[in-house]
């Protein structure tokens, strides 16, 4: 089975995102950016499948700017066979990045693509059911386990009342949510391996893809404030505030 | 504009979900109609035929819509789409799991977790954790788009829409749905809850959540939890808050042993008033918190039942 694993490089899930002052977006420059927490995740899992001896081939791919090749890298640290990096310096909607992995996913062949259940920076959650429409492929989004028996998948997911099972058929897209595993860190000397994998490079237009955008972001403000509250003395304090200042019980 | 709004039920009751969501739809155009996609919601139907504002309820029932995969909610909603401008869904983990599959069909780009409707192609939604609010503009000639629905308040339920039936899918699936396991409870509904009350870490344990427990029971809370809380395997998946968990906007939200990190502001900070009990005074959680309570949750958890106890709860 081959597994193919999109990532995204974001801003880091520890910075808190700054909006910048002329409301055009959130300021990147000169912050700290990692791989989607969601994508590491991804990439554990085609990891064990490898490891396990059911996946054969394993490749991660990231559409984004130069510096998302430092993405790649990581995982192929994390023990993927090789990267597919596209290259734009835009941030592409999720249609073009699903249109984009179609492109690559019909070059690939593979049996199953592992995305995040969603990208912390857009929080769009799109990307995954996308790219199962476009491949004409089941979905089970947030996964919390996978069980693989020839062309079936078993998938636990997290759903809003518990926890739900379906089966489907390979080739299949999974998304992956945050109790599926827990991602490993490269060792130092993966990290050396990692610098010998191959890399191919493409773009947007090599792949014949139209990336533009349909949203126009007419403007990116902070939230509203809360107004700063107190701290109070004990649990009396709190029951007689709640009651009869804030009126909420 | 057209506007479909697709139910959220479990087959036997509707979700005040759809309510809000069709709250969302009037503000974008004035003709809304709801897909009822299930398998014998025959009560669904009736209940979606009431809200105020709708035109007509399509109801469509299916074996493969019991709980409404992705390949077949495709197959009935995308022919559907000729007769619509748009189509809303509540950003429940239903609605998500298919919603973009809609939206790639029809070549548009999804408009995800909105909190606010400018006009019919204008929309606000939260990006990077709700650390900031994005005014995005939709050029698609169909709009697909998820909403938030905490954000808004459910619409009356005072109409009598018309109800016309839709034949199921004809072809066989990929994907099945083999079952569930679902966290059973008295307490109200985490998203729809007026009190929720959170643990964190700091409780410990998952025997510990008891002391949450007669609070929530006093105050009629639902019950919630950081994601530390449900790793460590305390509590349930489905109880967390936060970025990647549930959005929650009760009148009062109790975080108690939770440090408050971006992630989890992200599912809560839209409460109308924080309560926070956290033994160490510098924890995040207080930067948001109306009311901070710096102490052993040991110690304050039972003394808060007891005051509850003393003021009549
Ligand atoms: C991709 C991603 C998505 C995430 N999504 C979510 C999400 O949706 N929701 C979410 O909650 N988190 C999420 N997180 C995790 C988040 O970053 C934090 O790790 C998590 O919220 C911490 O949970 P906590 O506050 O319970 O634990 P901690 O940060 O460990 O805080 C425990 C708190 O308890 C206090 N405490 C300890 N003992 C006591 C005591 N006896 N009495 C009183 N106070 C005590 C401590 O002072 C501390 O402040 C996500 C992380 C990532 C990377
Ligand atoms: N630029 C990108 N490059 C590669 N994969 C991406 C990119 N953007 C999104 N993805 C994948 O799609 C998932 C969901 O992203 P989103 O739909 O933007 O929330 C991510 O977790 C990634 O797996």
């Amino acid at each position: 089975m081959k597994v193919i694993v999109p990532v995204k490089r974001v801003l880091d899930y520890n910075v808190k995102a700054r909006v910048k002052s002329d409301q055009s977006g959130v300021d990147l420059a000169n912050v700290k950016m990692s791989m989607n927490p969601f994508d590491e995740i991804s990439i554990e899992q085609a990891v064990k499948l490898k490891e396990s001896g059911t996946a054969s081939e394993t490749v991660v791919v990231s559409i984004g700017p130069a510096k998302a090749q430092e993405t790649i890298r990581t995982g192929l640290a994390m023990g993927i066979d090789r990267g597919i990096h596209v290259q734009t310096d835009e941030d592409l909607e999720p249609l073009a990045i699903a249109k984009i992995l179609q492109s690559i996913c019909k070059d690939e062949s593979p049996d199953l693509v592992i995305l995040g259940k969603q990208a912390i920076d857009n929080d769009y959650g799109a990307t995954g059911g996308m790219l199962a429409a476009l491949m004409n492929w089941p979905i089970a989004s947030a996964a919390n386990s996978m069980e693989q028996s020839g062309s079936e998948l078993t998938v636990v997911k997290e759903v809003d009342g518990g926890l739900q099972t379906v089966k489907l058929q390979t080739p299949a897209v999974i998304t992956t949510d945050l109790r599926l595993n827990e991602p490993r860190y490269a060792s130092l000397p993966n990290i050396m391996k990692a610098k010998k994998k191959p890399i191919d490079a493409k773009t947007p237009s090599d792949l014949g893809v139209d990336t533009a955008p349909r949203l126009k972001t007419i403007k990116v403000t902070e939230p509203e404030a809360r107004k700063s509250g107190i701290k109070v003395e004990d649990t009396a304090q709190l029951v007689d505030k709640l009651k009869n200042e804030a009126g909420v019980i | 504009m057209a506007i479909l709004v697709v139910a959220e039920h479990n087959n036997i009751e509707l979700k005040d979900a759809t309510h809000k969501t069709v709250t969302a739809a009037l503000a974008m155009g004035d003709t809304v109609d709801i897909l009822v996609a299930g398998k014998e919601a025959g009560n669904v139907v009736t209940s979606a035929s009431k809200i105020s504002g709708v035109r007509k309820v399509i109801s469509c029932d299916h074996e493969t819509l019991t709980r409404q995969l992705a390949e077949s909610m495709e197959n009935i909603i995308v022919p559907l789409m000729s007769d619509y401008d748009a189509i809303l869904a509540a950003d429940t983990t239903t609605h998500k799991n298919y919603m973009p599959r809609i939206a790639a069909k029809l070549d548009v780009q999804q408009v995800s977790s909105i909190t606010g409707v400018i006009s019919h192609d204008t929309f606000i939604r939260p990006i990077y954790a709700g650390n900031a609010m994005a005014t995005v503009q939709s050029s698609d000639t169909k709009k697909v788009v998820t909403v938030r629905t905490t954000a808004f308040a459910p619409a009356a339920e005072a109409g009598s829409a018309s109800i016309e039936k839709l034949d199921g899918p004809q072809e066989a699936f990929k994907s099945e749905y083999l079952g569930e396991e679902l966290s059973k409870s008295d307490r109200p509904e985490l998203t729809a809850a007026k009190i929720v009350i959170s643990g964190g870490r700091g409780m410990g344990s998952g025997e510990n959540f008891k002391l949450l427990e007669g609070i929530a029971d006093k105050l009629g809370a639902a019950m919630g939890a950081s994601r530390a809380a449900v790793d460590a395997g305390f509590v349930p998946n489905d109880w967390q808050v936060g970025q990647t968990g549930k959005a929650v906007a009760p009148d009062l939200y109790i975080a108690v042993g939770i440090s408050g990190a971006i992630q989890h502001l992200a599912g809560m900070k839209d409460s109308k008033v924080i309560a926070a009990v956290n033994k160490d005074e510098d924890a995040p959680i207080f930067q948001v918190a109306d009311y901070g309570l710096v102490a052993d949750l040991f110690k304050a958890l039972p003394e808060l039942e007891e005051e509850l106890n003393k003021a009549g709860y």
